[in-house]
């Protein structure tokens, strides 16, 4: 067996992509690995180390090198917590793989498969593949649903769209799916998870009936909203209702989010309000970052702490943690609140 | 035809050695059998026997409705009077099946009409009904009793009007989760006036409103019934006038379980609850919040069968209610009660025998809530004659699987899905193999199995070596090669449905069954990397399977998309759509 080489499939480190991963296509046997969405938009940042982000591709047997989540790869200048979704960036071993035949079969003409994954088939030493998974927030799981299915679409060309191929490559899983085009959205596959249509339309007439009677508010007795922070390529959402005041809320999404600052607020104390006090407010634009800003009913965008926690929870809509700058036009109503109640 | 003309001939006198008792004594006794495998067992003794057990059932069950065809059931079983049918592969309620396949019921109950026109009862899953279907059923047999239909489609609540307005004698009416066109719900006022020998009413997946007064009047006169599964359209207080009429009820659905009561209709409802003591199986509590719940309480003190598929508790609610139920043996959840919910679980019912939690919000990635390991090992800790599961996570450990089973080893039916794809042993990252080797081989009693999560052959290896035992394997988006199937297919002396999607194996697993295949009812490969001329080769090679393969729009004539082989006395189906392939060894 000839001495396994490594692939640079998505060729960060040196010339165009493309040429790069064409080559390697009609050159490789049955080695394959998925991309994530997460990798695209990595690649678009120059900033970042690149050749950690690297994909590469390993021939069976072959061992790739140990990574470790660096800065340039977390999304928000932190290494991401690996706790939070139980997945780390490190490289997974054997994700699900396309039987050798199989794949050079398909690989000729315009069927070619274009999911890899390394595959060494064998049950014991697992090899690292050189794989990026990207963390369960991220769609790039679903990839993987299409892994052995035909694949209809010319390689090079999915790959050379981000975030588009996860889109892409499920609209070779054949019948419905309901993709929104957004890149943080999860392209779902037919039939999974495996729940009876009459459950899952059940379901899901719940929820929008919910939605339409109090935006944010469902009847499963919790107050999911959606949180974005600019910057971040996929939202979170969190249930209000499982927080019972400022503190805990923004405690939360720092734990989230890794870098917002509400909850330095918090050490300046809170002047026995709920509401934000003057030096907070201000130590909040200029020292920090970023802001907490929500939606009201309203569809105003207000800042965060102003009015009693129950109120907050009963007009807010949606959250944002938005760049300092931009904030700042919100911090003359709310200073001035302050000033009134003062 | 003279009846017993017909058997003296089959038996001559230098038999009546194996028989020294005449027939119509063996027939007695054999008819006192229940179950079908024994029957089988029983038919293969000997001619006298064959006949004996042919003669004496009253009972059919077809597993797969291509398998034989009317006409052969009804020479080989003269005196059927109940019927269940299953017709298409499993994977069709998850839409993978294209919707004119077949499972047509019209052709049986065209037959069934001329063979059994005592037909009391009749049981469908996943089969074709059109409502031209169910007016030929109520016309054409006056004795029908029982109707129960599950995951069919094809008709609509005008089919069910025709039931209601025909079956005179009609003691059950089952409606479970079906592709129905709901139009309204004038079916319920069909019933006739007299009418009044419903023992089971099962509406409570049809969204229409029925006319209360008319359903309260039936359930007033229908002195026997014992199960009644009311909409969601049925309101707290309808419900408990209902409850009034009916004690004796062991089987609630109690609809949407919602309103806004007045003190006094609180108590009402307090009381009418108070006095279901026969009560076995609760389900619906569609929209239940937690001020009402406790009215529940006192009914549940001889419960067994706690259905909250549908009711979105919190844990706390569920709880609460869990402390008045110590006789459960099972319980069906949606994942909102959460790892705290399912600690109440263990902690409360300790002679749970099943458990299903079903996802809340099964496609919305953003919602990281659930349940997750810690929620199912809780269970295991506390009811350890758990023997089925049917689990929907997003994070699983092959530790906690090892501890689930070691706490558990009675499984005979562990259905766990991880609900991302491919998805590894979120703390080391590791393929989820491990866990289902554990599995396997420590629960020697399992009989199904479905798997999830990242795999690699290992698993498969594991199953083929260990799960002597098994019926049934669903696998999706799993394995390396066709070596791990191919052990799978060696292994498993008793398997009988394999259904396997979006895995990388080929036509070497596919053609490795071969010897099997006639053991099994049925094989399904979908999204696979099968080809038409492995599917060729099988069907040359074993012609009295039925290999058909459905064509994808715009798919190749090289890949096989969805295959699906089963065996058949019948031959290859003749109503076949246009879209699947039936491939023959010619």
């Amino acid at each position: 067996m000839s001495i396994p080489k490594e692939h640079d499939y998505i060729g960060l480190s040196e010339n165009s992509p493309m040429e790069r991963i064409s080559d390697k296509l009609s050159s490789s046997s049955s080695s394959s690995s998925t991309l994530s969405t997460e990798e695209n938009s990595n690649i678009n940042k120059n900033s970042l180390n690149l050749k950690e982000t690297e994909l590469r591709l390993g021939l069976p047997g072959s061992q790739s090198p140990e990574r470790k989540p660096l800065p340039g790869v977390s999304l928000f200048g932190k290494d991401i917590d690996t706790n939070t979704n139980g997945y780390s960036l490190s490289p997974l071993k054997n994700l699900v793989s396309g039987a050798k035949r199989g794949f050079s079969d398909a690989i000729d003409g315009s069927s070619g498969k274009w999911v890899f994954s390394v595959n060494n088939g064998s049950d014991a030493g697992l090899n690292k593949g050189a794989v990026l998974f990207s963390p369960r927030g991220d769609n790039g799981n679903t990839q993987k649903s299409s892994v052995c299915g035909p694949a209809k679409k010319e390689v090079v060309g999915v790959i050379t769209q981000s975030p588009k191929p996860v889109q892409e490559k499920n609209s070779q899983v054949s019948g419905a799916n309901e993709n929104n085009n957004a890149p943080a959205s999860k392209a779902q596959v037919v039939g999974w998870p495996p729940i009876r249509s009459f459950r899952k339309n059940t379901m899901a007439s719940n929820l929008t009936k919910n939605n339409e009677e109090a935006e944010g508010k469902s009847g499963f007795g919790c107050l999911y909203v959606k949180v974005s922070m600019d910057g971040a390529p996929y939202l979170r959402k969190v249930d209000l209702k499982t927080y019972t005041n400022y503190v805990e809320l923004s405690s939360a999404l720092e734990k989230m989010f890794s870098c917002f600052t509400i909850g330095q607020c918090g050490s300046h104390g809170f002047p026995g309000r709920d509401g934000l006090s003057e030096t907070c407010l201000k130590d909040l634009l200029h020292g920090s970052e970023y802001v907490l800003t929500y939606e009201d009913k309203d569809g105003d965008w207000m800042l965060v702490g102003d009015v009693p926690w129950e109120m907050f929870t009963d007009s807010c809509r949606r959250l944002r943690i938005m760049k300092g700058s931009e904030a700042i036009g919100l911090a003359p109503r709310a200073m001035e609140k302050c000033k009134n109640r003062n | 035809m003279d009846p017993n003309s017909k058997r003296k001939k089959e038996s001559p006198p230098e038999t009546s050695r194996s028989s020294p008792f005449p027939d119509e004594v063996l027939e007695r006794i054999l008819g006192l059998l229940k179950s079908n495998k024994d029957r089988s067992s029983v038919s293969l003794v000997c001619k006298d026997w064959y006949n004996a057990e042919s003669w004496s059932r009253t009972h059919v069950f077809i597993g797969n409705c291509y398998s034989v065809s009317p006409e052969i059931v009804a020479r080989r079983f003269p005196k059927i009077r109940s019927v269940t049918l299953k017709g298409k592969p499993r994977f069709s309620d998850f839409n993978l099946v294209p919707r004119n396949w077949g499972a047509d019921i019209q052709s049986w109950l065209v037959v069934f009409a001329s063979k059994y026109p005592f037909l009391e009862e009749l049981r469908l899953k996943r089969m074709t009904v059109t409502d031209e279907s169910l007016e030929f059923l109520a016309l054409n047999f006056p004795d029908f009793k029982a109707l129960s239909l599950l995951s069919c489609d094809g008709f609509s609540t005008d089919g069910l009007a025709a039931i209601a307005t025909h079956c005179k004698n009609l003691t059950e009416l089952d409606i479970q989760e079906n592709g129905i066109d709901d139009k309204s719900g004038n079916w319920l006022s069909c019933f006739p006036e007299n009418f009044s020998s419903l023992e089971v009413l099962n509406f409570a997946n049809l969204n229409s409103d029925v006319n209360f007064d008319a359903l309260e009047k039936l359930v007033s006169r229908c002195k026997s019934l014992k199960v009644l599964k009311v909409n969601k359209n049925v309101s707290l207080e309808q419900l408990q006038r209902l409850l009034v009429c009916t004690p004796q009820l062991t089987e609630i659905g109690t609809g949407s379980f919602s309103q806004e009561l007045t003190g006094c209709q609180y108590t009402e409802l307090e009381n009418t609850f108070n006095h279901c003591k026969s009560l076995e199986t609760l389900s619906g509590l569609w929209e239940a919040t937690a001020p009402y719940l406790p009215v529940l309480y006192p009914a549940c003190t001889n419960l067994t069968f706690l259905n909250l598929g549908y009711a979105a508790l919190q844990s706390h609610e569920l709880a609460n209610l869990l402390r008045h139920c110590p006789q459960l043996r099972r319980l069906w959840v949606l994942d909102t009660v959460e790892d705290k919910g399912l600690e109440a679980v263990g902690s409360n019912c300790p002679l749970l025998e099943e458990l299903r939690v079903f996802p809340a919000d099964p496609f919305d990635e953003e919602i990281i809530r659930g349940v997750t390991e810690a929620g199912f090992v809780a269970v295991s800790y506390g009811c350890r004659r758990l023997h089925y599961v049917l689990y929907f996570c997003r994070q699983m450990t092959n530790a906690a699987v090892a501890t689930i089973v070691q706490n558990c080893p009675n499984f005979t039916h562990f259905r766990l899905c991880i609900m991302n794809p491919g998805q590894p042993d979120y703390m080391t990252n590791e393929p989820m193999d491990e866990a289902f080797g554990a599995v396997v081989k420590t629960c020697s009693k399992l009989q199904r199995l479905s798997v999830s999560g990242l795999l690699t052959d290992l698993t498969f290896v594991y199953i083929g070596r260990y799960a002597k035992n098994l019926e049934t394997l669903s696998v999706a988006f799993a394995g390396s090669s066709d070596w791990g199937m191919q052990c799978v297919l060696g292994g498993c002396p008793k398997l009988r449905k394999l259904e396997i999607r979006d895995c990388p194996f080929g036509n070497a697993t596919l053609l490795s069954g071969l010897e099997k295949y006639e053991s099994m009812r049925s094989l399904w490969m979908s999204s696979c990397n099968v080809t038409m001329n492995g599917c060729r080769q099988l069907a040359r090679e074993m012609p009295r399977l039925n290999v058909e393969v459905m064509k994808e729009e715009g798919s190749d004539d090289i890949q096989a998309d969805k295959v699906y082989v089963y065996r058949s006395v019948a031959g290859p189906r003749r109503d076949a759509p246009p879209s699947v392939l039936t491939l023959s060894g010619l």
